[in-house]
C-alpha cells in the first residue's frame, strides 16, 4: 500500500499492520519484517538545515512508488509492503519516509527494503527545499543515489 | 490541447507552474507535417525568450508523458500531460 501524505506516520501503528492479513487475521507466512525511516538531518551539503518542503506531482508520485513496488516484486517474493511519503512542510528530525516489508526470510525483506528506497531516491517526483542558516535552497540531486540505484542493474 | 507542468526549482525560474498547448497553433505547424516529439515541444518552449532558452536547455531535465518518465523520442498526442522537472529529492 502507498500513502504520499501531509501529515506524520507511527512506526508501531505500521509495524502492527505489516504482521496483520487484511482480513484482519495474523500474517504467519512470514518470518521477516524489515522497516526502514527516513528522517529530516540538521546538516545536509554544507550547510545547517532548520527544515524543509517537500514538493511532489500528484498522481505522478503515487503512480511511480506503485512501479518500484511491483518491481520489488517480481524480483522478490515478498508478503506486504507498505511505503509511505511526507509533503509539505518538515522540520528537524520529523519523519519523512517509511518503508516496510515482509518475506518469508530476512534476504529477500533487506534487499526488497534497499530496492525500494534507492528508486524511489531516483525515480520518484519529489522535491526538497531546504531552510538553511544561509536561506532557502533546493536540494541537489547526489551522484551517489543514482550509483545505488545502478546496482540493482 | 496538451497540458504542460513544470516543478521545484523549474516552476518558480519560469515562473509558470501550468501551460497549455494547442497543436493546432499555426507556430507549431512546421512540425506537425510529421509526429510532434517531446523533444520538439522543448525546443519549442525553449524559443520562448532567454530564460526559457536557460532553463528548458538543461540536459539535466527530466520529462514525463501521462505521468511516466520517457525520452525526447516520445510522440506526443492531443490530450496528453507533459511534465518537466529537475532531479529527484525525496526520501
Amino acid at each position: 500500500m502507498i500513502s504520499v501524505q501531509t501529515h506524520d506516520f507511527d512506526m508501531a501503528t505500521e509495524y502492527h499492520a505489516l504482521l496483520t492479513n487484511t482480513d484482519s487475521t495474523i500474517n504467519s507466512a512470514d518470518g521477516a519484517v524489515v522497516t526502514f525511516v527516513g528522517l529530516v538531518r540538521d546538516y545536509n551539503q554544507g550547510n545547517h538545515v532548520q527544515g524543509l518542503t517537500l514538493e511532489h506531482y500528484p498522481g505522478m508520485t503515487e503512480k511511480a512508488l506503485e512501479d518500484i513496488v511491483l518491481n520489488a516484486r517480481a524480483k522478490w517474493p515478498l508478503g506486504k509492503v507498505r511505503v509511505i511519503h511526507r509533503v509539505g512542510q518538515l522540520n528537524l528530525s520529523d519523519q519523512i519516509v517509511f518503508v516496510g516489508v515482509t518475506s518469508k526470510h530476512r534476504e529477500a525483506a533487506f534487499e526488497a527494503a534497499q530496492f525500494i528506497m534507492d528508486f524511489l531516491k531516483n525515480r520518484a517526483p519529489f522535491w526538497k527545499k531546504e531552510n538553511t542558516d544561509l536561506g532557502t535552497r533546493w536540494v541537489e540531486a547526489e551522484v551517489k543515489d543514482e550509483i545505488a540505484q545502478q546496482r540493482w542493474d | 490541447m496538451i497540458k504542460v507542468l513544470f516543478f521545484a526549482q523549474l516552476r518558480e525560474s519560469l515562473s509558470c507552474a501550468e501551460l497549455s498547448i494547442n497543436l493546432n497553433d499555426p507556430k507549431f505547424a512546421s512540425t506537425l507535417k510529421s509526429a510532434f516529439t517531446l523533444e520538439q515541444l522543448r525546443e519549442q518552449l525553449a524559443n520562448t525568450d532567454e530564460t526559457w532558452q536557460l532553463n528548458m536547455q538543461n540536459g539535466k531535465l527530466l520529462m514525463a508523458v501521462n505521468q511516466t518518465i520517457v525520452n525526447g523520442e516520445h510522440i506526443l498526442q492531443d490530450g496528453d500531460e507533459v511534465a518537466f522537472f529537475p532531479p529527484v529529492t525525496g526520501g
